[in-house]
C-alpha cells in the first residue's frame, strides 16, 4: 500500500479483566486509503476500535497517529486530534433531536458559520435527515440512525474516520446505501477504517484488508487479493 | 389567613424545589445516588452564617459566596470519590457506600469543629421589614427566597436547554460513554454538573437558614430525607417533577403546621410519597418504566 501512514499500530494488546482479547496486532493505514478489518463475531474487532479511540487503554504496543503517540490518551483527546468513530450499534442520542445530535458532532468546532456549512454537507448527503431535523433521534429507523451516526462523525471533519459495523442489523436496501456513501467518502479522499461482519461488501469498498481471528491478524493484503484468498472465501464469503 | 399560609408554604416549597432540582440533576445526569448531597445544604448555610457573622458581609453577598463554595466542595468531593468509580464502571451500590462513608465523615468533621447547637444569623443582618402585597404580609427575606429561587431555576433551564454545554450534559445523561467520541471531556463535564447541583443544595441551605433562622450542621440530613421523598414523588431524574413536588411538599407542610400541628409537618412529605407511589409507581412525572431503579 502506498502513501505515508496516517495511523501506525504496532504490537497492540488489549483486554478486559484477566484475559487479553487483542494479542499484538499491527495495522497501517495510509493517508487517503480505505482499510477494512473483517472477522467473525467475537474476534475482537470492536475492542480494537475502542482501543484506537482511547476508550480502552492498551496493555502493550503503540498507536501512532500522524506522528503523535495516542495510546494512553483519553478518548476526548484522541477525538481532538481528528480520530473520530461512528460506534457499533450507532449510539445516537435518542432523547435529543437530529439537529442536536449533529451539533454535538461539531463539539470541537467553535465556529458557527463553519458548523452550518458542514451541516449543509451532511444533510445533502443524507436527505432523510434533513426532513426530520427537529424530531428525536429515537424516532428514526435503524438505517436512519446509522446515517445520523455517520453524519455526526462527519460534523467534526475527521482526519481518520472509524466506522464500526456500519451495516449491522440493517435492511438490505440500507446496507447498499451505507456502502454507497462509504464509497463516496473514499472518493472524496477521506481516510477510513471500516470494521465489518459483512466481509464481501467491506472488501468491495476497501483498498486494503486485515482479517482478525481470535485477537490476531491472520491474513492481510490488498482487498482484491484478500477477497480471493481461499481461506477468506471459505470462512467469510460463504464460498 | 389561608392565602398567607399558602404564600409562606410557597416560599418554603421554593427552597425544597431548588434542593430537589440539584439532587435530581446529579442523579439524572451522573447516574449516581450521591449521599453527600445533603451536606452541601448544611455547608452553604454554615458558610453564609460565618460570612455574615465574622466578616459582616451583607446577606446577599454571603449567599452568593456560600453558593459558589458549596458548588466547589461538591465538585471536589465528586472528583475525589467518584471519578475512579465511574472509570471502572462500578455498580451503583459502590457509589452509594462510598458517598455514605463520606457523608458521615463530613458531618462529624463539621460538628466536631463547630458544635451541634443551633445558630442564628445576627439580627442586624436580616432585614426584618415586611410589606403588604395583595393582602399578604411579605418579608424581605421571603422576597429574597422567591427571587433567588426563580433566578436559579431560570439559570439552570437556560444552561441545560439553550447552551452547548447543556447539550453535552443532556447527551451525557443518556450515553456517558459515547460523548468522548465527540471530543467531550466527560470528567470535566461531571465536575461541572456536580458544581451546579452542589450550588443548588448550598443555595437551598442558605435560604432555609434565613427563613427559619436556625442553622446547625445536621440540617442537611433531614433535608436529604425530604429530598428523597420529593424526587421520588416527582419521578426520579425528572427536573419538572422535582420542582412541582418540591412546591407541593413545602405548601402542604406549612398548611399542616398552621392548621393541624407543627409536629406533624415532617410526616407530610412521606405520607404524600406513599400515597403517590400507590397510585403512580413511577412518580408524578415519571415515565411508566423506571430505567435506573
Amino acid at each position: 500500500m502506498s502513501g505515508a501512514a496516517l495511523l501506525e499500530v504496532s504490537g497492540l494488546t488489549l483486554g478486559y479483566g484477566r484475559s487479553d482479547v487483542i494479542k499484538g496486532v499491527d495495522l497501517r493505514i495510509a493517508s487517503g486509503a480505505a482499510v477494512t478489518l473483517i472477522g467473525a463475531n467475537g474476534a475482537g474487532k470492536t475492542t480494537i476500535m475502542r482501543g484506537l479511540s482511547g476508550l480502552l487503554k492498551p496493555r502493550a504496543g503503540s498507536i501512532v497517529f500522524d506522528g503523535h503517540r495516542i495510546d494512553g490518551l483519553p478518548g476526548h483527546r484522541v477525538a481532538r486530534l481528528g480520530v473520530i468513530q461512528s460506534p457499533e450499534g450507532r449510539q445516537v442520542f435518542s432523547n435529543l433531536t437530529i439537529a442536536e445530535n449533529l451539533a454535538l458532532g461539531a463539539w470541537l468546532l467553535n465556529d458557527a458559520r463553519e458548523e452550518a456549512r458542514r451541516r449543509e454537507g451532511v444533510l445533502a448527503r443524507f436527505p432523510r435527515l434533513a426532513e426530520r431535523l427537529d424530531q428525536s433521534a429515537g424516532s428514526l429507523s435503524g438505517g436512519e440512525q446509522q446515517m445520523l451516526a455517520i453524519g455526526r462523525a462527519l460534523m467534526s471533519n475527521p482526519r481518520l474516520l472509524l466506522l464500526d459495523e456500519p451495516s449491522l442489523g440493517l435492511a438490505p436496501l440500507f446496507i447498499e446505501e451505507i456502502f454507497r456513501i462509504i464509497e463516496d467518502l473514499k472518493r472524496e479522499g477521506r481516510t477510513i477504517l471500516i470494521v465489518e461482519q459483512n466481509a464481501s461488501a467491506a472488501l468491495d469498498v476497501a483498498d486494503y484488508a486485515y482479517v482478525l481471528q481470535s485477537g490476531v491478524i491472520e491474513i492481510e493484503g490488498p482487498a482484491a487479493q484478500v477477497a480471493a484468498d481461499p481461506r477468506v472465501v471459505a470462512a467469510y464469503l460463504g464460498g | 389567613m389561608l392565602s398567607q399560609q399558602l404564600f409562606n408554604g410557597l416560599v418554603v416549597g421554593a427552597t425544597y424545589a431548588i434542593f430537589a432540582l440539584g439532587f435530581t440533576v446529579m442523579f439524572g445526569v451522573l447516574g449516581v445516588v450521591n449521599l453527600t448531597y445533603g451536606f452541601y445544604f448544611s455547608f452553604g448555610a454554615l458558610i453564609a452564617l460565618w460570612l455574615t457573622q465574622a466578616l459582616n458581609l451583607p446577606v446577599w453577598a454571603s449567599f452568593l459566596i456560600a453558593v459558589l463554595a458549596s458548588g466547589l466542595v461538591a465538585a471536589l468531593v465528586d472528583s475525589l470519590l467518584l471519578t475512579r468509580l465511574r472509570r471502572a464502571r462500578a455498580p451503583e451500590l459502590a457509589s452509594l457506600m462510598v458517598t455514605l462513608g463520606a457523608t458521615l465523615l463530613l458531618y462529624s468533621l463539621s460538628s466536631s469543629l463547630i458544635g451541634v447547637e443551633i445558630r442564628r444569623f445576627p439580627a442586624a443582618a436580616i432585614n426584618a421589614s415586611a410589606f403588604d402585597l395583595l393582602g399578604l404580609r411579605v418579608s424581605m427575606t421571603q422576597l429574597l427566597i422567591v427571587f433567588a429561587a426563580f433566578a436559579m431555576v431560570g439559570g439552570l433551564v437556560y444552561l441545560i436547554q439553550y447552551t452547548r454545554v447543556g447539550l453535552a450534559i443532556r447527551a451525557m445523561a443518556e450515553r456517558p460513554d459515547t460523548i468522548a467520541l465527540m471530543g467531550v471531556n466527560a470528567g470535566a463535564l461531571a465536575r461541572l454538573v456536580s458544581f451546579v447541583s452542589g450550588s443548588l443544595a448550598g443555595a437551598a441551605g442558605v435560604l432555609i437558614g434565613l427563613n427559619y433562622n436556625a442553622i446547625q450542621p445536621f440540617m442537611g440530613e433531614q433535608m436529604m430525607l425530604k429530598g428523597f421523598a420529593v424526587i421520588i414523588l416527582g419521578g426520579l431524574g425528572d427536573a419538572r417533577g422535582a420542582l412541582v413536588a418540591g412546591l407541593i411538599v413545602g405548601m402542604l407542610e406549612t398548611l399542616t403546621a398552621g392548621y393541624v400541628a407543627s409536629s406533624w409537618k415532617d410526616a407530610v412529605g412521606f405520607a404524600l410519597l406513599v400515597l403517590t407511589l400507590w397510585i403512580r409507581p413511577a412518580g408524578l412525572f415519571g415515565r411508566a418504566t423506571v430505567k435506573r431503579a
